[in-house]
């Protein structure tokens, strides 16, 4: 393995995580807060190491899929430790694995939280706990792509291990433009998602930190209400960025260059699109007359429903309290996540679509053997070897949730709050049910627990393989 | 530009790597095979499409809209011709063609015309043309031309006894008296743009500048034979065998031609009625001395198996003393077999491909490049290229040695108005003149570039 390269790119995203903190340091100075040196160390601390790494470059720069993997799961452990910094020096979270715990929740998109009182923090600090969402959920090696004139096609691998999805595909021919166009979208709708919020009352912190949560898919809020205490208008602008953020960004590119008969040709839109709708639907009879108008009963479920299929995360009522069969359907969500190629986390949708009519094709060729059958999506047909990367996938997933459910148990809980707790963090949406539900939190649990959590949060945002190749011993062997 | 790539073989391949390299353009490859297209983009920094090229919606898919180009490479000849008209037809762009069936070399033009192609490439015929003008100064290695054919970058060997061992290059001058520059050197794995006080040694692969009249010169005064070849030994009958052969025969030089296949041998005797055509087995030493391979001149193995053609190539340098030229089809240990004795190699596909991609490269100049012409030097390690010079800038008008160059970059040669200027320290460089940069830099799209 070429371990400069990977050295060179973990470098530069210690690199770029120092750039990252520049804005909270920002927000303290602005707010005259005493963070601004808690900052400023860990700026320092990251930009010595980074530059350690960076200032000489590798003369072999071949990087395969082994090393873009590798490359790819090492950053998110680093700049995970490295942003946890912050949290520990200025003794907010004094505890190293709890502040771990809140910085790989922040990047992997998760929100679950360990802190029983949000409003405590100061607002650079929360300022950062949102930021991470947003880093996190485009992916720090996607902007790196995007900004660094980094050796050729080889960053696909990169882009690959980092991006979810069953298929990664480029936009454009070039990886750098590629990345450049989804950043560009990003930036589009985080801008727009700010706008809206501060058209709607509110404050600019607030805003921009929302914002951060939404369009990353995160879900850190800045109240320990999360974001029940907003007004309508923002509970609804909120709602629908989260929805947008959980679509394939592929398919806005196509939007703007003014395809939209072929965005309209995307299966993975309408099945996702439709299960939201039949969701909120479901839950507003299942939940009618919890809430004094139909209005708010709409509402609600559709925040709901909206928070945990893109697997945000917010919360605006406590969903524990809700009939079963809604809790269900939301339990249901987690697994099944956004789009592929979104901000978002879970099984996916496409996944899900590709192993439904896979099981299709076996019920038919269970009744006439001889059949020949090819799976399409899209008019596409979906080559073998992203088949059995799906099936792999659902088994490594599923072993992964069995073990870490073994593992959580130790802590005596009750069932539903050990089940969703994985569920809720290997799917990266933040709050579960019963002692995790929306309005609990991840503290009471031991520290072995929240290591687990932490790596089921790694594991659900690099979509399982990176992590594996990284702790698989034949990796390293000569 | 927006280039499309339509077949993904061995040429399709090679393409996609060079102009990739290039960085300026956006590519998409296109082929029927699903594990080609993954390999490729895994590879390189360009896009996919699987499909079939002559399906409307495939083509489109692969944005032959908004191409500036479209390379149709695929393995027949009927099926690229058809799919530039495609093209053509749908988009509005370039399209090049490979058509290498002899039958239709003849009627090149007529394609050329009717089908609005821009350009026609077959790759026997090009590689026969090239081991054609090797075989016209046999002591070098590679020739590249620039400046319209007036100035040339020649590669050779230093072997034993040369009177180079061991000179410092900035005496080569006083000790030759002869107006060349040397402006490259390979030893091993290692290429270097040498300065003055670069030492040569035996083994060394050197690469010079100079104009037609002062290589030939200074390689009589080193002692190399200059003159061309007056006969040949090709083993292996192919296509590309019956172009050389063509090509030789048309200049007078005498051609063996060893084909183990009794009727292609017969074929052949009908088409190149002046060879003397040898049905046997190549790879039978007994008969290759039989035919006088030990007094020959020059020898050529070119069949179909690249292995074979190595070893030949390695019997005959052990047998005689004149120029060899080996084809390798496939093989892609360049390394390795740099490190064999094996004389001048021949790469069809890097031929080709090189063919197109100064094509593409021209084009590009008609919307704002300076890049004339380019050449790939040192084994791949450096590149030289020709730039014209079309306003005053900050290299123009002040003497050479003022200029603070990029390290490993070297201006060569400059041609101002078709003399030929090799250049020293208190040369300058004006307006219209063009100019040759060697260097291991990538990626110069501007003179300006060379600047420090």
């Amino acid at each position: 393995m070429n371990y400069k390269v990977v050295a060179h790119t973990l470098g530069w995203v210690m690199n770029i995580e120092a750039a990252c903190m520049v804005l909270p340091l920002i927000c303290a100075i602005i707010y005259r807060e005493p963070e601004a040196m808690t900052f400023g160390i860990s700026i320092a601390i990251c930009l010595v190491l980074g530059l350690c790494l960076t200032l000489k470059a590798p003369k072999k720069k071949d990087m395969y899929a082994k090393e873009g993997m590798v490359a790819v799961a090492l950053s998110w452990i680093v700049i995970s430790i490295l942003g946890a910094l912050p949290f520990v020096i200025s003794g907010y979270i004094p505890n190293f694995v709890d502040a771990l715990f809140e910085t790989v929740s922040g990047f992997t998109t998760t929100g679950a939280s360990i802190l029983t009182d949000v409003e405590a923090l100061p607002k650079s600090m929360l300022f950062w706990r949102s930021f991470t969402h947003w880093i996190g959920g485009m992916g720090v090696l996607v902007f790196i792509v995007a900004i660094l004139p980094l050796s050729g096609g080889a960053n696909m691998h990169l882009i690959k291990a980092e991006s979810p999805g069953p298929s990664v595909g480029k936009l454009v021919p070039k990886v750098k433009s590629t990345a450049m166009i989804l950043y560009g979208i990003y930036l589009g709708l985080t801008a727009t998602e700010i706008v809206f919020l501060l058209f709607a009352g509110m404050d600019t912190f607030s805003a921009i930190t929302l914002t951060f949560g939404t369009v990353g898919t995160g879900g850190f809020g800045v109240l320990n209400s999360s974001v029940a205490d907003y007004s309508n208008a923002v509970q609804i602008i909120i709602t629908v960025f989260m929805l947008l953020c959980g679509i394939n960004f592929s398919i806005y590119y196509m939007l703007l260059l003014g395809k939209v008969r072929d965005a309209a040709k995307s299966s993975e839109l309408w099945v996702y699109l439709g299960v939201v709708a039949l969701s909120i639907f479901a839950i507003s009879i299942n939940c009618s007359g919890l809430y004094e108008t139909v209005g708010d009963t709409v509402r609600h479920s559709a925040f709901q429903v909206a928070s945990i299929i893109t697997t945000t995360g917010y919360g605006t009522t406590d969903f524990d309290l809700w009939p079963s069969f809604s809790k269900t359907i939301l339990v249901l969500l987690m697994f099944m996540g956004a789009c592929a190629g979104s901000t978002g986390g879970g099984i996916k949708v496409s996944r899900i679509v590709i192993l439904f009519k896979s099981i299709l094709k076996e019920v038919k060729l269970s009744a006439h053997p001889k059949t020949t059958y090819k799976l399409t999506m899209d008019g596409h047909i979906i080559e073998h070897s992203v088949l059995r990367a799906v099936n792999v996938y659902m088994a490594a997933y599923l072993m992964i949730f069995v073990l870490s459910l073994l593992i959580i148990s130790l802590d005596n809980f009750d069932f539903t709050t050990n089940f969703t707790a994985v569920t809720a963090t290997i799917n990266n949406i933040g709050p579960g049910l019963s002692k995790v539900g929306p309005t609990c939190n991840f503290s009471q649990f031991s520290s072995l627990s929240k290591l687990v959590c932490i790596a089921d949060m790694l594991v659900g945002r690099l979509e399982i393989f990176p992590i594996l190749v990284l702790f698989t011993p034949h990796t390293w062997r000569k | 530009m927006n280039i499309i790539i339509v077949g993904c073989g061995k040429v399709g391949q090679k393409l996609a790597e060079q102009l990739s390299q290039e960085k300026i353009h956006n590519i998409t490859v296109l082929d029927t095979r699903y594990n080609v297209i993954q390999d490729l983009i895994n590879q390189f920094d360009i896009m996919g499409v699987v499909g079939s090229c002559t399906d409307i919606d495939v083509l489109a898919e692969a944005g032959v809209k908004d191409a500036n180009i479209l390379i149709a490479v695929t393995g027949s000849d009927e099926l690229n011709l058809l799919t530039c008209l495609m093209a053509k037809k749908t988009g509005n762009c370039q399209t090049i063609a490979r058509v290498r069936r002899p039958e239709y070399s003849k009627e090149l033009h007529i394609f050329k015309e009717d089908l609005g192609l821009a350009m026609i490439i077959n790759p026997e015929q090009t590689a026969a043309a090239e081991m054609a003008r090797i075989l016209r100064a046999p002591s070098a290695i590679q020739i590249d031309t620039f400046a319209k054919g007036r100035a040339e970058i020649i590669k050779f060997k230093i072997g034993e006894k040369s009177p180079l061992e061991d000179v410092r290059i900035a005496d080569i001058i006083k000790k030759i008296d002869s107006d060349i520059l040397v402006c490259g050197v390979e030893r091993g794995e290692d290429a270097f743009i040498p300065g003055g006080d670069f030492i040569l040694r035996r083994g060394d692969l050197v690469s010079i500048v100079a104009t037609l009249k002062s290589g030939v010169d200074f390689f009589k005064k080193i002692g190399f034979n200059t003159n061309r070849v007056r006969d040949t030994i090709i083993v292996g009958g192919g296509d590309t065998a019956y172009y050389l052969a063509k090509i030789l025969l048309a200049t007078g030089v005498k051609v063996k031609l060893v084909e183990k296949n009794e009727q292609r041998c017969e074929e052949l005797c009908s088409k190149l009625p002046k060879a003397t055509i040898i049905n046997g087995d190549g790879t039978d030493n007994n008969l290759l001395l039989e035919e006088g391979l030990e007094y020959a001149q020059s020898f050529v193995s070119m069949t179909n198996i690249d292995e074979e053609n190595i070893l030949l190539s390695l019997y005959a340098k052990s047998k005689m003393e004149g120029k060899v030229i080996t084809k390798v089809n496939r093989v892609s240990y360049d390394d390795v077999i740099d490190g064999l004795d094996l004389g001048s190699v021949i790469y069809p596909k890097n031929i080709t491909a090189d063919h197109i991609v100064k094509f593409v490269r021209a084009m590009n100049n008609s919307i704002g490049n300076n890049i004339e012409t380019m050449h790939v030097i040192l084994g791949g390690n450096a590149e030289a290229l020709e730039f014209r010079i079309r306003e005053n800038s900050k290299v123009t008008g002040i003497p050479l040695s003022e200029i603070k160059l990029k390290s490993n970059t070297l201006i060569a040669c400059i041609n101002r108005s078709g003399n030929i200027i090799l250049p020293r320290g208190r040369d300058t460089i004006e307006v219209d003149d063009t100019v040759i940069v060697v260097t291991t830099n990538h990626g110069f799209n501007d003179i300006k570039d060379i600047l420090e």
